[in-house]
């Protein structure tokens, strides 16, 4: 435990291929302790492959990885101790109930007290009462919850979220967005992957964009926004967002 | 990395245990198929099978035995190929775990339920007439054969669940195994059968297993048939282990 300065991510000159397919060609990123970094991407571009690589679930052909100060391939063990993957699936066990599932995650990372850690967790994401249900009949906003406090146990450093929100609905969307806020206010580092601009807009301290193989940009929205040649001032009539009007209908959580 | 080992493999198999008793349908119809070729035969062709002094149901019960375990261990590349497929396999992977835990939950769990599924053949077998005066140390060889190929089998079911790419491709390996003992001295002696399917009856491992169970079970001599049955499960144990090793490491570096 040396590293308390080190980035809680780095990454050199990663390259990875399957067959013929040339996926990473040579990505360097960097992520601060407890920021919130977005990975931009289109679809194939590359994002799980960077997330499984750091979560030690496959290795590359070339260039370095470490986590929290631990090197992927040599101190693999150690780098698992400091992580969570929430995989771009909500990896859950539908046959158990909510808790079963946080007490199981509890035990195999040898805490001390699964029940009340599951119990605290349940309270936090507003699962209580589906706690004693079990996790089919749950839905996708709620399996997003209970999978997001699943990574939480064991208090990791490092997060990776491959893309939370796909497939939800703007509701579940942004209790998804809170959780992951509520994250990165406790200190934990959060690398999320995203097809979606507007949440990388809306979480992210920093967004890197991978491209064709290579991180193309990495900095914060501001500075991103600086690449473009300066906003003119146009006058036009501000209309409501399909967002507005549906959170207007809905009346619920309006987005912060 | 070993230090978890023990507990991490209780831990989840205890989960995969909660699944089958959530859903008992999986033994059930593990055991229903079993019992019916055991009614089948026992009442319906097996009158016209020639089994000498050994009543038909008597001679028939290994071959059905194994033939639970057969359709049995499919479930478990079923289960396996689930947790591959809901991501929830490599979660486990990337937490502070012993890795092979995660395998050798569902080995161990393959275990318990085929020997649940067995134990409800058996009550079957008892109700319409099997008996046996054999002894303690008897059952217990027959318990420790059957073990040991469940667990050859469960192995091979590894392989499958690890490598299949769909949910029908993970259980249709078993067919071929759950046939084998169709073509053995399971159902009916091998000197009936014509040259070849004799051959073949008499030298794949079925018949051996069959007939040293038959043995114990009918308090006769084993003689060469258990070594060879032996030898069977523990080769097919030890190639289907490391063959689950090598599709295991490919699968998750």
């Amino acid at each position: 435990m040396t590293t308390a300065t080190a980035p809680a991510i780095h990454i050199t000159g990663l390259e990875k291929s399957y067959k013929k397919l040339h996926v990473l060609r040579g990505v360097d990123l960097d992520v601060e302790r407890g920021t919130i970094v977005a990975l931009l991407g289109s679809n194939g571009a590359g994002k799980t492959t960077i997330i499984k690589a750091l979560s030690t679930l496959l290795t590359t052909d070339a260039g370095s990885a470490s986590v929290n100060g631990f090197d992927v391939k040599a101190d693999a063990a150690d780098v698992r101790e400091s992580i969570s993957l929430t995989g771009q699936f909500a990896a859950v066990d539908e046959i158990l109930t909510g808790r079963e599932n946080l007490v199981l995650i509890a035990r195999l990372r040898h805490q001390a007290d699964p029940g009340t850690i599951a119990d605290d967790l349940l309270e936090r994401f507003s699962l209580t009462d589906a706690g004693k249900r079990r996790v089919a009949t749950y839905s996708g906003g709620m399996r997003r919850r209970l999978d997001i406090a699943m990574s939480l146990i064991g208090h990791p450093s490092v997060i990776f979220l491959d893309e939370p929100t796909t497939g939800l609905d703007p509701e579940a969307r942004i209790e998804v967005w809170n959780s992951v806020k509520e994250l990165a206010a406790g200190g934990t580092t959060v690398l999320l992957t995203t097809q979606y601009l507007e949440e990388a807009e809306h979480l992210a301290d920093r967004i890197a964009i991978l491209h064709e193989g290579r991180i193309i940009v990495n900095g914060t929205l501001a500075e991103l926004k600086e690449l473009l040649p300066p906003a003119k001032v146009e006058y036009i009539e501000k209309q409501p967002t399909l967002e507005d009007v549906f959170f207007a209908l809905v009346g619920r959580k309006e987005a912060k | 990395m070993t230090t978890h080992f023990v507990g991490d493999t209780a831990v989840l198999t205890g989960r995969s245990l909660r699944h089958i008793l959530r859903s008992p349908d999986t033994i059930i119809t593990t055991a229903v198929m079993p019992i019916a070729f055991l009614l089948l035969f026992v009442f319906v062709f097996g009158g016209a099978i020639d089994t000498g002094d050994v009543p038909y149901v008597n001679y028939l019960l290994p071959g059905i035995l194994l033939i639970t375990i057969a359709s049995g261990i499919a479930y478990t590349s079923y289960r396996l190929f689930l947790d591959l497929q809901t991501g929830i396999f490599e979660r486990f992977q990337s937490m502070p775990i012993a890795r092979s835990s995660v395998l050798w939950a569902h080995v161990l769990t393959s275990l318990v339920a085929n020997f649940i599924s067995l134990a409800v053949v058996m009550v079957v077998a008892l109700v319409i007439g099997f008996r046996s005066g054999a002894g303690v140390l008897a059952w217990l060889a027959v318990v420790a054969i059957l073990a040991l190929f469940t667990l050859a089998l469960t192995w091979l079911a590894v392989i499958a669940g690890l490598s299949a790419k769909s949910v029908d491709g993970a259980s249709a390996f078993s067919y071929p195994l759950i046939f084998l003992p169709f073509i053995s001295s399971a159902f009916v002696p091998t000197d009936s059968m014509p040259g070849p399917v004799r051959w073949f009856a008499e030298n794949q491992p079925v018949t051996s297993i069959v007939n040293s169970i038959r043995h114990l079970l009918m308090e006769q001599s084993v003689g060469i048939d258990l070594w060879i049955a032996l030898a069977w499960c523990g080769g097919i144990l030890v190639v289907a282990f490391i063959l689950a090793m090598v599709v295991y490491r490919r699968r998750i570096s």
